[in-house]
């Protein structure tokens, strides 16, 4: 195994029905790589990520995590999924728990460890997050910018090698994006490996590594944000650039 | 005034039968539930042969009147040594099962698939995710579905004085042929029932509110 390659995708297939929805999709991550997938709605970037993280299953082709083939017939995918952190649109917040609890949750419930050391580690992620001051709230009382970033930590508890954001901004009214993204930011600075599908192209820029755009199931470019953005190669990067700018 | 009397004259029995109605319901709901869950499980399992058996133990329970389910439960169980009170427990827990077992179905399905999504990315199993995650939001939902479905089986209880039972209603007729009153004793167990059935709807009014605190 090339040793800092975190995740290592090789013509990746896959379908739901008649809908073939992932078309031979390679892409490599390495260690503290963070980058940007773009590109229209329906373009297969949600089910690219969830099939990163096992929560769809591939139809064909490779899946490389951390140096090991990842199949569902030889891995515990559950054991995978520890360490592979999802962020979704929507939050996806536990109603019935406060903050706290959403945030310690799984490392109380799935790796076990003692409550006052996920305690601990928990109320270190809020703080980190900047939501001390809401531990003991129920997610219904928080803002959506809030929310996300409860979110995040609750990923971050189970202390993940890579983490996928899909769309974490999408839902937000728009002055309560910059807290999510510089909460996003301060990961990437703290060297998290990252893919995150987003349409922020100012963050995308200023701290992405590398941008890429999907069409249709396929991955059509991929290159350094800026001249990916700026100066597209291809004519369907460009006519989308052009339409969500 | 004659109604008063009477109802101060029998208040001792009547108390008596309504304790037993009580615990014929709240037995038979209790393991309902189980039953219920049971059933929703098997509904919701996306396996054919198991829906299939939820499936047709529902059509059994809805297609015949519960009368007949009780003595069915009666002849057969108490044929096998069961005591007549548990073989009706048991007649009664098998028909709100399937109740139940729709509710429970419903308030599961009820859940955004993205709480489910959500604790799996943690590494959750599909259990574990079941039990921590779907489950307790499920119960909340299912809150007053439930209630409404133990008021029907607080009344449907009546059917036990069909097999001897001496529970409210059979309270209230034993009288009444006694007295050659029905109508008086008749009123008068209602006011039993209603009372039992506010005082459970301000129970589960309590216990809804609670749950709502996290809303
Ligand atoms: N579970 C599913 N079943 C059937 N079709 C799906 C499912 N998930 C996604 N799709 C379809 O796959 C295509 C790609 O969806 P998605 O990956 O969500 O795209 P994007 O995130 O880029 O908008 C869409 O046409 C969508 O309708
Ligand atoms: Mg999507």
């Amino acid at each position: 195994m090339s040793e800092s390659y975190m995740i290592k995708v090789e013509k990746l297939n896959k379908s739901f029905g008649d809908l073939h929805v992932l078309k031979d999709i390679d892409i490599t991550v390495k260690e503290s790589d963070v980058v940007c997938l773009i590109g229209a709605s329906g373009s297969g970037k949600s089910t690219l990520l969830r099939c990163l993280n096992f929560l769809e299953l591939k139809d064909s082709g490779n899946i490389i995590f951390e140096g090991e083939k990842v199949e569902k017939e030889t891995h515990d995918l559950n054991k995978v999924r520890e360490k592979v952190g999802m962020v979704f649109q929507h939050f996806h917040l536990f109603p019935h728990m406060t903050v706290l609890e959403n945030v310690m949750e799984a490392p109380l419930h799935v790796k076990k460890l003692s409550k006052d050391q996920v305690k601990k580690e928990a109320q270190e992620l809020l703080r980190k997050v900047g939501l001390s001051d809401k531990e003991n709230v129920y997610p219904s009382k928080l803002s959506g910018g809030q929310k996300q970033r409860v979110a995040i930590a609750r990923a971050l508890a189970m202390k993940p090698d890579i983490m996928l954001f899909d769309e974490p901004t999408s839902a937000l009214d728009p002055e309560l994006v910059g807290e999510v993204l510089s909460t996003m930011k301060e990961l990437a600075e703290e060297g998290m490996t990252m893919v995150v599908v987003t349409h922020e192209m100012g963050f995308a820029k200023e701290v992405a590594d590398w941008a890429v755009y999907m069409h249709d199931g396929r991955i059509v470019e991929v290159g350094h944000p800026e001249d990916l953005f700026n100066n597209p190669k291809e004519e369907r990067t460009k006519n989308f650039l052009d339409s969500v700018l | 005034m004659d109604l008063l009397t009477k109802f101060i004259d029998t208040y001792p029995v009547f108390l008596k039968g309504m304790l037993l109605t009580f615990q014929l319901t709240a037995v038979a709901v209790f393991i309902a539930i189980f039953i219920g869950l049971f059933f929703a499980f098997l509904k919701i399992s996306r396996i054919k042969v198991l829906e299939w058996i939820a499936d047709i133990y529902i059509f059994l329970v809805r297609g015949t009147p519960l009368v007949v389910q009780i003595f069915i439960f009666y002849f057969g169980l108490t044929a096998l040594d069961i005591s007549q009170f548990w073989s009706v427990v048991l007649g009664l827990a098998f028909h709100n099962g399937a109740y139940i077992a729709e509710i429970f179905r419903g308030s599961i399905q009820s859940i955004d698939k993205g709480q489910m999504e959500a604790g799996r990315s943690l590494g959750m199993t599909a259990g574990l995710a079941m039990r921590r995650i779907i489950l307790p939001q499920a119960f909340r939902r299912a809150m007053p579905p439930l209630g409404n479905q133990f008021i029907i089986a607080l009344k449907d209880s009546s059917l036990a004085s069909f097999i001897g039972m001496y529970e409210l209603f059979n309270v209230a007729t034993t009288y009444g042929s006694n007295e050659y009153d029905y109508m008086s004793y008749l009123l008068i167990v209602a006011v039993y029932y209603l009372v039992l059935v506010l005082i459970f709807s301000v129970l589960v009014n309590m216990v809804e509110k609670r749950m709502a605190s996290s809303d």
